[in-house]
């Protein structure tokens, strides 16, 4: 079949009665064969491919997706928003010296709402979501406590979690945050896993929101029985406060960069994606100014609060009170209960100091 | 992988066709005698024990050399860990830059430039001290980028590169001598003040070209592999794809896909030269590498080397098949000590007995310096004296200063880096942002291959210092974090962040955005933001005909604060107008700099702009 010649196969006579001979039976039924193979082969494998629109558009299936980690029944004994002070409200000073650990507000914020089994059943995975956005460490008050972060790592474990992960998707570079947060090495020790944000770990969802709609999403923290939000209340320049709500960002990969420029309707469609079981608000220090990133440790003030709450509206509407903004200044939170994700007037709940 | 040579596993034909070749086998020989009698051509006499036992050794050598230097060039990057405190500074636990400190060449031609010897390169007085023991065994024991060479001249010879041919190419050349010309002018230039000859360092361009290039080149390629494994509707195979990318996220690969400036150039010219094995086997080594010249200039000193015992030869040519640096190993010519990378193959490969290593050997066959054209020397001399001023005549440096060079932070002066930058490309492969990149002609003919912030790539991480800890020549020196922030003192800058009014969203288009802001790390922030109700037009028209409504909006318009920007690039990375970014950032203000300034503080008029 090779149109090389074989050693010596030139030497034939070109006057040789086998060349000007037609080819055998066989040999024309395999070039025709070849040639019928190969051309319909071609007819069909294109007509499979064939893109008739000029566009290969991916039809949407034209649901909003919604992650709804929420559990359904409430006791009506428990608490909805219990806010933990290891300070008394009273004390003049401006940072007076902590009556109790992170922990020790972590677990009387939880029991109030009725403990942490309420939330998490034996064998479930955890997602722990704090906020480690930013290469800051502690002090700072740019990230979520470690040890509040480890606090509710421990909690879900008690309640009989068989796995916690804690994961987020950092502004600055990822080993930077988790490792200079404090959270990689607090949450190792209490046995969470760690992800950090690797490229492979997105996914493209359909969030469907009012501004966000297609989004590669972070699939380590939606792929889960539980989600606990763990943000940190702290300054925003642009939003002026943020919190629970906002946390939902580390959800998101791609271009957030866009996000600001509609950054209430951003908050709202994400915080309508994402439905968490529960939210611990860290309020052990809190950014008062130069947010989100803070920086220098005199924009930060000590203020020894941990809020567990059901209603991630509420919570923000409550942690924005700590840094002296009014509700009504934060429009996400209205768009936030517009939407019935939750209310923004949080004395309306049943609220629990402890 | 060191080449595995059958050195003695297929004797070319000729050889063993030779009449009487194989002599008869005594009656009384063991088994085991007979069967090695059998594979060896000639007079069949077996190398010495200790010339096997320092072949293999050789071999362990180089895959043990190759291994660490791929194992510290998947370390040189940062990943975090959980045992770490939050409060420990980041560095790098190992030395990743071990090799490039080991390396005399870079030593000599930085002593040169800047009349010292930066911190660990003293280490390569150690390599310097090996060479005048042994000879040229960095080049053939250790040196990964030789090692690559090995590999590839033993896997890629043509079937003419084979037998004869081979022992034609293997024989000493008359163009072996380019690289001591090279190794002159580089010095010269050395000594006018440019670190050119970094370009080509072998341990520079293996790093440059393997780091910048091949690793995320492969790291590309099994991405795309292992994402596709994703689209399998099977729970194992996808959970095993997943698994294999998280394993070699944290040991192997960068902490996301990294790009690299023009760096299809660097991986084009390292295909080249390896391909160059093809036809003349270890091209580079033996025509091009200025580190090899360097340390065959040494070699004449070294104690150990090769006597031959020109009687026995028989003219079989076994030893120039496997011989490594073409230094005349046969009989009947003399032995070229600066050519030699001792790799022990001629020894191990001669059946007649003619070849012997050992200390302190006669040299009546031994020629031991470099066969070098005086007249050819001192032309490359004389060009690599006039390099500097060749370059420096251009515009780029002294008057017309290009706003894309920003350096590193903690670089010194740009004199002075050019001093003392050898092109390693250690600080592009270890920044975690990939924010720096080879330039290519910004700096300048002279400045190829430097490293510049491409802040639309990535931006220079506020508290990060790892570029100037594994800088093996000081053109980034070893900063602390506080130096670089600017603890109780003035903070490191790269250069200067300006606003596009006309492409910048709040400023332009009455859209808030001020992601700058928000990624502005210092503090108090060098963006600063005005408050303004600024009017805009509605995009519908108005009823009946009407012209358009107007409304009001609230904006923040983002502004700088030179005395306070460091030129980290957040700003300009993060800017969400994609294709020309609103806020970008120009070398000027950098503190290094005395003249490349904005501000009436920090000028200094009696220096060149």
């Amino acid at each position: 079949m090779s149109t090389r010649g074989k050693p010596g196969e030139g030497h034939t006579p070109l006057t040789s009665p086998v060349d000007i001979a037609r080819p055998s039976r066989r040999q024309a039924l395999v070039r025709l064969g070849g040639f019928a193979g190969v051309l319909g082969g071609a007819a069909v494998g294109a007509r499979l491919l064939w893109d008739k629109g000029g566009f290969d558009v991916v039809q949407s299936s034209g649901a909003r997706q919604v992650r709804d980690y929420r559990i359904a029944e409430r006791d009506a004994e428990h608490a909805e928003l219990a806010i933990a002070r290891a300070a008394p409200k009273e004390a003049g000073d401006d940072s007076p010296a902590p009556t109790a650990t992170p922990e020790q507000l972590v677990q009387r914020a939880v029991d109030a709402l009725g403990g942490m089994k309420k939330f998490v059943s034996r064998g479930d995975v955890v997602v722990v979501k704090p906020n480690i956005g930013w290469d800051r460490m502690p002090i700072h008050a740019a990230n979520t406590n470690p040890d509040v972060v480890a606090a509710v790592i421990k909690l879900a474990f008690d309640a009989g979690a068989k796995k916690v992960v804690v994961a987020d998707g950092s502004c600055n570079d990822p080993n930077r945050c988790f490792q200079r947060s404090g959270i990689w090495r607090a949450a190792y020790d209490v046995g969470a896993e760690i992800v950090l944000p690797q490229e492979h770990r997105y996914r493209t969802m359909r969030l469907k929101g009012d501004v966000l709609d297609e989004w590669p999403v972070f699939t380590t923290l939606v792929d889960a029985d539980k989600v606990i939000n763990v943000p940190i209340a702290k300054h925003h320049n642009l939003a002026k406060f943020t919190a629970a709500m906002k946390n939902w960002y580390g959800v998101l990969g791609g271009r957030r960069n866009r996000l600001h420029q509609n950054i209430d309707m951003s908050i709202a469609d994400l915080a309508t994606f994402m439905r968490p079981t529960l939210v611990i608000m860290d309020a052990w220090r809190v950014l008062m100014r130069n947010g989100p990133q803070g920086g220098n440790i005199d924009d930060a003030r000590d203020m020894h609060t941990v809020v567990a709450t059901v209603d991630q509206v509420a919570a923000d509407a409550f942690g924005c009170t700590l840094i002296g903004q009014k509700r009504e200044n934060v429009p996400y939170l209205a768009m936030g209960e517009q939407r019935g994700l939750g209310t923004m007037r949080w004395e309306n709940l049943r609220v629990k100091e402890v | 992988m060191a080449a595995q040579q059958p050195d003695h596993a297929n004797p070319i034909p000729w050889i063993t066709g030779k009449p009487g070749a194989v002599p008869a086998l005594d009656e009384g020989s063991k088994p085991k005698l007979q069967k090695i009698l059998k594979k060896l051509p000639g007079s069949g006499i077996a190398p010495r024990r200790i010339a096997v036992i320092l072949k293999w050794a050789r071999r362990a050598c180089q895959i043990g050399f190759f291994a660490l230097f791929m194992y510290f060039l998947f370390q040189t990057g940062f990943r975090g860990s959980f045992a770490a405190r939050a409060d420990a500074p980041v560095r790098l636990p190992l030395p990743v830059e071990g090799f490039l400190l080991a390396d005399p060449f870079v030593a000599a031609m930085t002593a040169l430039s800047t009349h010292t010897v930066y911190r660990g390169l003293l280490w390569s007085v150690g390599l310097l001290a090996v060479t005048m023991i042994f000879g040229r065994v960095f080049c053939g024991w250790i040196c990964p980028f030789g090692t690559l060479h090995h590999f590839f001249g033993w896997l890629l010879p043509s079937r003419k590169g084979r037998g004869a041919s081979r022992v034609e190419a293997n024989k000493t050349h008359t163009y072996q001598r380019a690289k001591y010309y090279l190794l002159y002018a580089f010095l010269l230039a050395g000594v006018g003040g440019s670190a050119i000859g970094g370009l080509f360092d072998p341990i520079c361009i293996a790093v440059r070209s393997i780091g910048l290039g091949v690793i995320p080149g492969v790291q590309y390629l099994s991405h795309r592999g292992l994402g596709a494994a994703q689209d399998i509707h099977s729970r194992a195979i996808q959970g095993a794809a997943d698994h294999t990318q998280d394993w070699l996220s944290q040991t192997v690969w960068q902490s996301k896909q990294f790009y690299f400036h023009q760096t299809w150039f660097i991986v084009f010219l390292l295909v080249a030269v390896l391909f160059a094995n093809r036809f003349i086997p270890r091209f580079w080594c033996r025509v091009l590498c200025p580190l090899g010249a360097f340390l065959g200039v040494f070699a004449r000193f070294a104690l150990f080397g090769m006597k031959k015992d020109h009687a026995k030869c028989t003219d079989c040519n076994l030893c120039l098949v496997h011989c490594q640096g073409a230094d005349s190993p046969q009989g009947g010519v003399k032995w070229r000590q600066d050519e030699c990378h001792m790799c022990m193959n001629c020894e191990n490969a001669c059946p007649e007995d003619v070849i012997k290593f050992g200390f302190l050997p006669n040299r009546r066959s031994t020629i031991t310096v470099p066969d070098t054209e005086r007249r050819t020397a001192l032309a490359a001399v004389g060009a690599g004296a006039m390099f500097l001023p060749a370059s420096r005549i251009a515009d780029s440096l002294d008057v017309n200063y290009s706003s894309k060079v920003i350096r590193p932070p903690g670089a010194v002066e740009e004199r002075a880096f050019l001093e003392r930058c050898i092109r390693c490309a250690e600080c592009m492969k270890v920044c975690p942002n990939n924010a720096l990149h080879p330039a290519f002609l910004e700096a300048g003919i002279e400045g190829i291959w430097t490293p510049i912030l491409i802040a639309r790539v990535g931006y220079c991480e506020y508290s990060c210092v790892l570029c100037g800890q594994v800088c093996p020549t000081g053109a980034i020196q070893k900063i602390t974090e506080a130096e670089k922030m600017g603890i109780q003192q003035a903070p490191i800058k790269i250069g200067t962040a300006f606003y596009d009014h006309g492409r910048c969203l709040p400023w332009s288009m009455q859209t808030p955005c001020i992601v700058c802001e928000e990624f502005c790390p210092t503090s108090p922030k060098a963006i600063w933001v005005e408050e303004v109700d600024a009017p805009v037009r509605d995009s519908k028209p108005g009823p009946d005909g009407q012209p358009p409504a107007m409304k009001t909006v609230h904006l923040q318009r983002p502004h700088v604060d030179p005395g306070l920007c460091v030129g980290c690039g957040a700003c300009e990375k993060v800017c969400p107008v994609q294709d020309q970014p609103a806020v970008y950032v120009t070398s000027v203000g950098e503190t290094r700099s005395k003249t490349n300034v904005i501000l009436l503080e920090n000028t200094n008029y009696n220096q060149k702009s």
